[in-house]
């Protein structure tokens, strides 16, 4: 970045002002957008009112007579306090448990959550020693989201960024509609995992269901166990050397690599076919005739 | 079962079924009936009398079956609880007795006894004394009514003739209902109610009093049944679960060598379970069967 100049920035096309940025290295095509940051916000990667917490502070909640609202209220509260580290007892499985922090945080719950845990989050590292409901990270934006049983269907829907990881197995639909981010499951998935999928990496060490990647515009899914069969428009690519390293990186962070390695591992990815717009620009419809 | 349908009180409010299973007895039947909805009950002082003579038509009609009364009980002036002794056609019997006005009946069985009413699950339960019933198994359903009303008689859990000890809760919406419908309505299956899910309970009864096991009924239901569900389906002897290809409904699954419970979601075995278990989400197309 330090060698273009924000004139020179300026008078680039947005695509090539991402890749000068180095935003992205992926040779992007089709409709595939790009993202682009205000060159004024570099500093502004925390949102203004987001408060310095102190990880060394630490506070406990039990959350056995609480309603899940005063649960989340009361974790806004030691964040204002400065708590950098919150651990949760006894949430028994309650909804929506977690939502909405946009801070960091080191966030620890001690037992199993109900429905859309952790949604909509954007910067702590969750641990959740228990299992989740269905919608678990809906929306998350960034951080890491660790459960340490299994989790239920909708997985990761919509995801964003961060890491959101299941060492257990996890019901259908995971990742569907995702847009960025990693998605980690230690066991199986099932049906119609990705579908829809557009941007981001799926990572599944077991098996996966039927109609994987179903109608996936863009994106990866790699999977260590059988897949019962492909969705539509999804194919199978070649396993490079740097997913392989990506793999064994990425799930070694989660002391989730198979003993066996990842040279087996499935790669799935869009076969692209399904681009058939009537709107396309002509380019892009060189990319798909 | 009352701790876990009140912690999914959030799903629906408007009625609360429990079907429960005590030891068969053989030979005898325990028969539960309403003789009106308990909206009638606000509808003037002349109701009284009204149930009054339902139930003595009842009872003439039972008469006419041969079937004895050993015990007669009401939780509220509208439901009743007979066990009755019978040995001749109990579905013939059953059929003379929806033919009478505002009567129908909502168990008959070895086994099964059926209670639902409007309200949340305390608030049945205590209405009805469960607290107090001694059983093996047990299914229930909180309901929000969606596509049709809020009555005792589109809540679930749903039974059904001629196989007398079934009872099924489903969670979803059914495609071809109609069509399934007519179908088991010209097999000559009879249905209380236009609720979707009761389908499942005749559909169900049909093919057990054909021979057909539960397990084999549920597998073929995702083949023959279009639509979104997720269901369970009690007899006297057995507990099952079907999901369908989608898998679109949730089910949490707790199961050890003692217990199995199963709920929407997991606060409902969190209810009856509050230590740290590990539980399951089963996949599309599962059917999984449990003996009592």
């Amino acid at each position: 970045m330090a060698s273009v100049s924000d004139q020179e920035l300026r008078q680039m096309t947005q695509e090539e002002r991402v890749r000068a940025l180095g935003m992205t290295t992926e040779e992007l095509t089709g409709r595939t957008p790009f993202m682009e940051f205000d060159l004024e916000a570099e500093s502004r990667f925390t949102y203004p009112w987001a408060p310095e917490v102190n990880f060394n502070k630490s506070a406990e909640l039990d959350a056995d007579t609480m309603s899940a609202t005063e649960v989340n209220a009361r974790i806004r509260t030691l964040m204002d306090e400065g708590h950098g580290r919150v651990v949760i007892r006894n949430p028994r499985g309650m909804h929506s448990l977690g939502v909405g922090i946009l801070n960091r945080l080191t966030l620890e719950f001690e037992g199993s959550l109900g429905y859309f845990a952790v949604g909509l989050i954007d910067g702590p590292n969750v641990r959740i020693r228990g299992r989740v409901g269905w919608s678990c990270g809906e929306n998350m934006m960034s951080g890491t989201v660790v459960i340490e049983k299994n989790a239920g269907s909708t997985f990761g829907a919509a995801i964003r960024g961060g890491d959101l990881v299941c060492r257990g197995s996890v019901g259908s639909r995971t990742g569907i509609d995702m847009k960025g981010g990693t998605i980690i499951v230690g066991g199986d998935t099932g049906a119609l995992s990705g579908f829809m999928m557009q941007r981001g990496r799926m990572v599944v060490c077991g098996n996966a269901g039927k109609n994987l990647g179903d109608s996936m515009y863009d994106g990866t899914i790699y999977v260590g166990g059988e897949i019962r069969s492909l969705g539509v428009d999804a194919v199978e690519g070649e396993l490079t050397e740097l997913d392989r390293n990506w793999l064994t990186r990425k799930l070694g962070l989660y002391d989730l690599v198979p003993e066996r390695g990842v040279d087996h591992f499935k790669k799935i990815v869009a076969g692209k076919q399904l681009w058939n717009y009537d709107n396309l620009e002509p380019n892009e419809k060189k990319l798909i005739l | 079962m009352t701790a876990m349908l009140t912690a999914l009180k959030h799903r629906g409010p408007d009625s609360t079924g429990f079907a429960v299973y005590g030891e068969p007895s053989e030979g005898d039947y325990v028969m539960r009936v309403k003789v009106a909805e308990r909206e009638d009950m606000g509808r003037g002082s002349g109701i009284h009398r009204l149930l009054e003579e339902r139930v003595e038509q009842l009872e003439s009609v039972l008469g006419e079956h041969g079937a004895m009364v050993r015990t007669k009980g009401h939780a509220t002036p509208y439901a009743l609880r007979y066990v009755l002794a019978h040995e001749g056609d109990t579905e013939k019997m059953a059929r003379h007795v929806e033919e009478l006005e505002g009567v129908e009946i909502l168990s008959l069985g070895n086994g099964l006894e059926l209670i639902k009413d409007l309200g949340d699950a305390r608030e049945v339960s205590e209405t009805y004394g469960l607290g107090d019933f001694e059983g093996t198994h047990a299914i229930g359903h909180t309901r929000m009514a969606t596509e049709s009303d809020v009555d005792i008689r589109s809540a679930h859990p749903y039974w059904a003739f001629p196989y007398n000890d079934v009872s099924v809760v489903h969670n979803g919406q059914i495609t071809n209902y109609w069509i399934m419908r007519r179908q088991m309505e010209h097999k000559g299956h009879r249905f209380m109610s236009n609720c979707d899910s009761e389908l499942l309970a005749v559909y169900t009864a049909d093919n057990l009093s054909r021979g057909v096991g539960l397990e084999e009924s549920l597998e073929r239901s995702i083949e023959e049944i279009d639509g979104v569900f997720t269901y369970l389906v009690a007899t006297k002897d057995q507990l099952g679960m079907a999901k369908d290809t989608m898998a679109a409904k949730p089910l949490v699954l707790y199961e050890s060598d003692e217990l199995i419970a199963m709920a929407s979601e997991e606060v409902a075995i969190r209810a009856i379970l509050p230590e740290e278990i590990d539980t399951t989400d089963p996949y599309d197309e599962e059917v999984r069967v449990w003996q009592a």
